[in-house]
């Protein structure tokens, strides 16, 4: 039971972050998903994504200065691709909270944060290679992981996979 | 900066300074890499050079990609702990811990907790393992080869005993989703003990073969400084944030497993021998972190349960089918932050989406700012510093 309670505070304290952010921001974010494993909010007005996640950096009551991860995630059925990611007060307060952002399947694209968390520059460069949403205002949008002419986006869940690359036969 | 009667500077030694005229430069590409053997795997470097200065240097990743995250969308849960073996292949154990605890938040499963004091002994072990061959490599880098000959001694006597234990040396595929693959032999934790008391007074002896080597210091104090802020907002973790001072190791700030439990220090560079932040720091945080690793192997085998009744695969589930949810889990790697974003959908025994967050890859994302401006000499003592394995860079 120790541990349930541990992990009931650390949602209270998303909450409480949430709260902030809501205030601020309004309509603009979902409402808050308070699950026991990953506490999160979407952001619906996905343009004011970067000014979010400036907000939730530099706030005095945030200060959410590390971004642990970040992923790329195939939303099939809503059509959708979108990030999650998590985030964290190292050092200075103790709270996290995930975001998600989406964006549609085809021709969408969500604003970059690689000038608000600098670890977000390779990370959205890996999403952008593993599901082909690019990140607008991103300082560097390349593939990272798979070479520049590879074809189509691996993550995706409708991916098939090239017939040849450069000669060489591909599925086996 | 191609120049005609320009002037250039060069240092030749601590105070004999060149002075050249007329020498015209021009900038200069010079690949890296992937078969280089300072860049520890297959990195590739493109580095714009000046001269000795590097003005550029633009990593390039993927020459280890083996889709590792289009392959769990394809297995079961306990399938893919063989896949984790293969990202941080000097860390094995520990990139099984940190899935085992993603997944097993997901899951509601009790560990016994005897499973959990060997995972956090094996654990540690493969963590001293991985932080021997981290300190001998970059002894060699920087051109010291002894202590790398005495690291890998040493690092023999741990796969011994892992292998022991496992049934492999590297891939061991051993911390299993709610349990363990087998039980310790017998014997096991005298052995162990025995090490711990033989490889002590040896830690002792390989810092003072390097970090009293006056060659060694000076190839790495004061080089490739990163501040403590800037490596927040690059996402560092794991002894390269603790390099730059900042006391954060998830094994306290976010614990799992026993780690609550147990005592042992975070250690920090106090800027007495090195400059905090420098590649020497994050060396030093390492040797200091073998001590510490010691020190809980010791009290877990202490406090270590009987073997009544006990049954390592106790708790495994027969089939492991998440609830419907989303889980960020993550431990201490000896890289830093390994952390996997698992997508369970409830219904199907493999994931929805399973995202590895390697903490090489993020460490990694600063090279190109932590390189301008150095000489290339001093660019292989930073990739050295950095500790990286390609396998999880590029999964």
């Amino acid at each position: 039971m120790e541990e349930g309670k541990i992990l009931s505070n650390a949602v209270e304290e998303s909450g409480a972050a949430y709260a902030v952010i809501h205030e601020k921001f309004g309509e603009a974010i979902s409402a808050f998903d308070d699950n026991a494993t990953m506490p999160f909010f979407e952001v619906q007005d996905t343009a004011l994504w970067t000014d979010i996640a400036l907000f939730m950096r530099d706030h005095p009551k945030l200060k959410f200065n590390y971004m642990a991860c970040l992923s790329g995630v195939d939303y099939l059925e809503e059509g959708k691709l979108g990030i999650v990611v998590n985030l964290e007060s190292l050092g200075v307060f103790s709270h996290r909270i995930a975001v998600k952002v989406k964006c549609p399947r085809d021709g969408g694209s969500i604003p970059s944060v690689a000038g608000v968390w600098h670890t977000a520059n390779w990370h959205e460069r890996e999403a952008y290679d593993m599901l082909g949403m690019p990140f607008d205002g991103h300082p560097d949008m390349r593939r990272i992981l798979c070479p520049d002419d590879w074809e189509g986006w691996p993550l995706r869940k409708d991916y098939r996979v090239q017939e040849s690359y450069h000669g060489i036969k591909v599925p086996y | 900066m191609a120049g005609q009667g320009s002037l250039r500077l060069s240092r030749k030694s601590d105070d004999v300074v060149v002075l050249e005229k007329d020498l015209s430069t021009e900038q200069m590409v010079l690949s890296m890499g992937p078969q280089h053997p300072s860049t520890h795997g297959v990195l590739r470097l493109e580095c714009l050079t000046d001269g000795e200065i590097i003005t550029e240097a633009e990593p390039y990743l993927g020459y280890l990609h083996r889709c590792f995250e289009k392959h769990c969308e394809h297995v079961d849960y306990p399938a893919i702990v063989p896949y984790t073996d293969r990202m941080d292949y000097l860390a094995g154990i520990n990139s099984e811990m940190a899935y085992c605890v993603a997944v097993e938040k997901l899951l509601d499963v009790e560990i016994p907790r005897r499973v959990e004091f060997i995972r956090v002994i094996v654990s540690e072990l493969n963590r001293i393992a991985s932080h021997l061959v981290a300190i001998g490599t970059y002894a060699i880098d920087l051109g010291a080869f002894t202590p790398f000959l005495f690291c890998f001694r040493d690092r023999e006597h741990i796969l011994n005993m892992l292998e022991w234990a496992t049934g492999a040396r590297m891939l061991y595929n051993y911390i299993w989703v709610g349990g363990l693959a087998y039980d310790v032999p017998a014997g096991f934790n005298e052995r162990v003990l025995e090490f711990v008391n033989y490889f002590r007074p040896k830690a002792l002896e390989l810092q003072q073969l390097l970090t009293e080597n006056e060659i060694f210091v000076k190839r790495t104090k004061g080089v490739g400084i990163m501040p403590a802020d800037v490596a927040i907002n690059y996402g560092w973790s794991g002894p390269m944030l603790r390099g730059s001072g900042v006391q954060w190791d998830l094994r306290r700030n976010d614990p799992y497993s026993i780690y609550p439990e147990l005592d042992f220090a975070v250690p920090v560079p106090d800027g007495k021998l090195s400059v905090v932040g420098d590649c020497l720091s994050r060396h030093l945080v390492r040797a200091l972190e073998i001590e510490e690793s010691l020190k809980i192997i010791e009290q877990c085998i202490d406090k270590m349960p009987g073997t009544e009744g006990f049954n390592p695969r106790a708790a495994v589930p027969k089939r492991v089918r998440p609830k419907a949810g989303e889980v960020y889990g993550r431990a201490e790697n000896p890289r830093g932050e390994l952390g996997f974003y698992i997508q369970s959908d409830g219904k199907s025994t493999s994931p929805l989406r399973c995202k590895a967050r390697s903490s090489c890859f993020v460490n990694l994302s600063a090279m190109k700012d932590l390189s301008r401006g150095q000489l290339i000499p001093d660019l292989v003592a930073i990739i050295g510093s950095l500790d990286i394995v390609l396998g999880e860079v590029d999964r």
